[in-house]
């Protein structure tokens, strides 16, 4: 069991939907990304997804594009990052810490490193969206085995044959993308992603989380209620663009979860 | 096993696109089931008659193909030792190799019922290769394009918009051609019903690597029956420019089992392989990473973020290089040098005064290389070198370069 685990067990008897939080670590600099990390727990959040900056983030849209380039200018790293998260764990035990970012800065720093770094800095889990599971080999079962969940997305695109191979190594929880598309972008229909997330779990157990698009309390509350959580991050991280204080952020993050657990 | 296949150095990609331990399918979720339907669809299309027979006819009748193989008497005699030739593929329709790859992609795209043809391009070369087909075939083409090269390749960028195609400036991250492939990309997981991406080079996730360079191969082929029919025999030295390695490929993998012909691939130096972010020499200045969807050398720094590149050749501005590349660098079946700015600007000029042909950028590197060469080797060794494309494009940034103005 991991903290993850955990998390979604105590929430199931607690009868509620999870809300997830996504941040880009050193946005805009280390010392206010830390803030902010510190205080989503507090502001109702139960799975914090750490954004790691990379230069090429394929499958973002630009709000959390610039959000890297904010963090890389400021002189975040991997070792950074891991850092942060470490800072985080010295003073919260059970809110689970999810990293998810593109392989090559993990590559570059070499996997058993990396592995064994991001396990003593408190990491849970892992999502790594340019790994999927034909390249398993690489990340995903050397991470199960020292003890990270490893999420996988699930999206429009995974059809009923391919399904299985997604499900297939997966833990923690399943993100499914609600839409065809980048972060930040479009909204998802909740009569479209209620089908979806249905066909899911038909074939596994774990808990569903829907994310991709969602902005606002009310879209939050739709979504939850569709699956067993849900997530949020550009929204979140455009507030941080704006350059809004971090109490600010997290009343809205408040707001957000709000949302989610009102599902 | 017979030994002739057992020792190949064709046989690749293996079944998980991998050659050696570079390739491979790093790409999300939603794009999966895409790749994986376009092997399905390549793998196919690969063994049936009907599509190489509409790919020879419009290689013939569209292209202007086979191009020439061209002796390069006086260049020869300037450099004084090995024989050049040069394979002319600058003077097929649209002036570069990029449209031999194109027309595959494109034939492949109409079989599968795509109608909206998207392209990421760097010089610009091959967004009018694919602005082109789509507009002989009738398809919606948008071209994504830095907007750093937009304003470098003014020319091309109308060639494009006169072709019919929408070009996309793109300004995330730095505006220069990798950011123009991931906009693409991000194109193409929003548009996956509808919309066939067209990639440029022998890079990108299996099946593309693999793909472009059995499109670009004939060239090699070409190369291999002429120089039978002009000397005999084989050359003895292969030579082609490397941004991301369509035409290298091309040239290079018939001849990959010719194990006396020497391969040499020639990357862009820029201002100086030892200087940080000036050049685009994946492997001789970087190391290995993923970008893009393939394992391969990439021009990154210490904490796994891709540098920029530069070199004044848009077309070979790439911090990634093919895999297939990656892979004959290491098991050092095929060479691979640095040419910087000021060199090839001079093979550029020399070309000119020598032989009549204004080279592109790009193959000016390839040139440069031959220069170096040619006249330290025995006046009967042979060596082929792919003139992959035309200058035309590329006078506005030489005249800069030599400090010309050309309003005045």
């Amino acid at each position: 069991m991991t903290r993850i685990d955990d998390t979604f067990a105590a929430l199931r008897s607690e009868g509620r939907r999870a809300f997830v939080a996504y941040v880009m670590a050193g946005d805009p600099d280390y010392a206010r990304s830390l803030q902010l990390v510190k205080g989503l727990p507090g502001a109702g959040v139960d799975i914090i997804e750490l954004g790691l900056p990379f230069t090429d983030p394929m499958a973002d849209g630009g709000t959390i594009q610039l959000a890297g380039q904010r963090a890389l200018e400021a002189g975040m790293t991997l070792q950074k990052t891991l850092q942060l998260a470490r800072e985080f764990r010295a003073e919260d035990s059970t809110t689970p810490l999810v990293l998810m970012g593109y392989y090559n800065p993990i590559y570059s720093r070499g996997v058993d490193k990396f592995l064994h770094d991001a396990k003593q800095a408190g990491i849970d889990g892992l999502i790594i969206v340019d790994l999927p599971p034909e390249e398993d080999h690489e990340l995903c079962l050397p991470a199960q085995e020292a003890g990270l969940n490893f999420i996988r997305l699930a999206t429009p695109t995974t059809d009923d044959a391919r399904l299985p191979t997604v499900l297939t190594n997966t833990s923690g929880f399943v993100y499914y993308v609600s839409i065809t598309g980048i972060t930040g972008s479009a909204a998802p229909k909740a009569p479209e992603v209620a089908p979806e997330v249905a066909r899911i779990k038909a074939r596994t157990d774990l808990p569903v989380v829907i994310g991709f698009g969602i902005r606002t309390p009310e879209a939050a509350r739709e979504m939850a209620a569709a699956a067993d959580g849900c997530v949020v991050g550009s929204a979140i991280v455009s507030e941080m663009a704006e350059g809004k204080p971090v109490e600010e952020i997290l009343a809205f993050v408040s707001r957000l979860a709000e949302g989610a657990h009102g599902a | 096993m017979p030994d002739e296949l057992f020792n190949s150095f064709m046989t690749g990609p293996d079944e998980n696109g991998r050659f050696g331990d570079f390739g491979g399918r790093f790409v999300s979720e939603t794009l999966m089931p895409l790749i994986l339907e376009l092997e399905r669809q390549y793998e196919h299309a690969k063994t049936d008659q009907s599509f190489w027979d509409e790919m020879q006819d419009l290689w013939t009748h569209y292209v202007g193909r086979p191009s020439p193989l061209y002796f390069a008497e006086r260049l020869t005699e300037h450099l004084g030792g090995a024989k050049v030739y040069l394979k002319r593929d600058e003077l097929n329709h649209t002036g570069a190799h990029k449209i031999n790859n194109v027309l595959g992609q494109i034939i492949l795209a109409r079989r599968m019922g795509k109608k909206r043809i998207i392209a990421e391009t760097g010089a610009g070369q091959h967004g009018v290769a694919t602005a082109t087909v789509c507009a002989k075939f009738g398809l919606q083409c948008v071209v994504y394009m830095g907007a750093h090269d937009v304003e470098r390749q003014a020319p091309n960028v109308f060639r494009m918009r006169l072709l019919g195609a929408e070009v996309v400036p793109v300004t995330s991250g730095r505006g220069t051609l990798k950011d123009a492939m991931n906009d693409a990309l991000r194109d193409w997981v929003t548009n996956v019903r509808d919309t066939f991406y067209c990639i440029g080079t022998v890079a990108g996730p299996h099946p593309y690597p693999a793909m472009v360079r059995d499109f670009q191969a004939i060239i090699g082929k070409e190369a291999k029956e002429q120089m039978q029919a002009a000397e005999g025999r084989l050359p003895d030295t292969l030579v082609a420019a490397i941004g991301g390695g369509s035409n290298a490929m091309g040239l290079f993998y018939p001849f990959l089992d010719d194990k006396d012909v020497q391969i040499i691939g020639v990357e862009a130096g820029g201002k100086g392989v030892d200087v940080e972010m000036q050049h685009c020499a994946s492997l001789t200045g970087g190391r290995p990473g993923v970008l893009h969807g393939n394992r391969t050398y990439l021009l990154q720094d210490d904490d796994g973020q891709i540098l920029e590149g530069f070199s004044i050749s848009a077309g070979l501005d790439y911090p990634g290089i093919g895999p297939e590349h990656s892979w004959l660098h290491d098991i050092g079946r095929a060479e691979y040098v640095a040419i910087t700015d000021a060199e090839a600007l001079e093979a550029f000029q020399l070309c000119c005064a020598m032989e009549g042909i204004i080279p592109a950028l790009e193959p000016s590197h390839a040139l440069a290389h031959v220069t170096k060469i040619a006249p330290e080797l025995p006046r009967d060794h042979i060596i082929c070198m792919n003139m992959c494309g035309r200058g035309d494009k590329d006078i506005f940034t030489v005249a800069k370069a030599l400090g010309i103005d050309m309003n005045g």
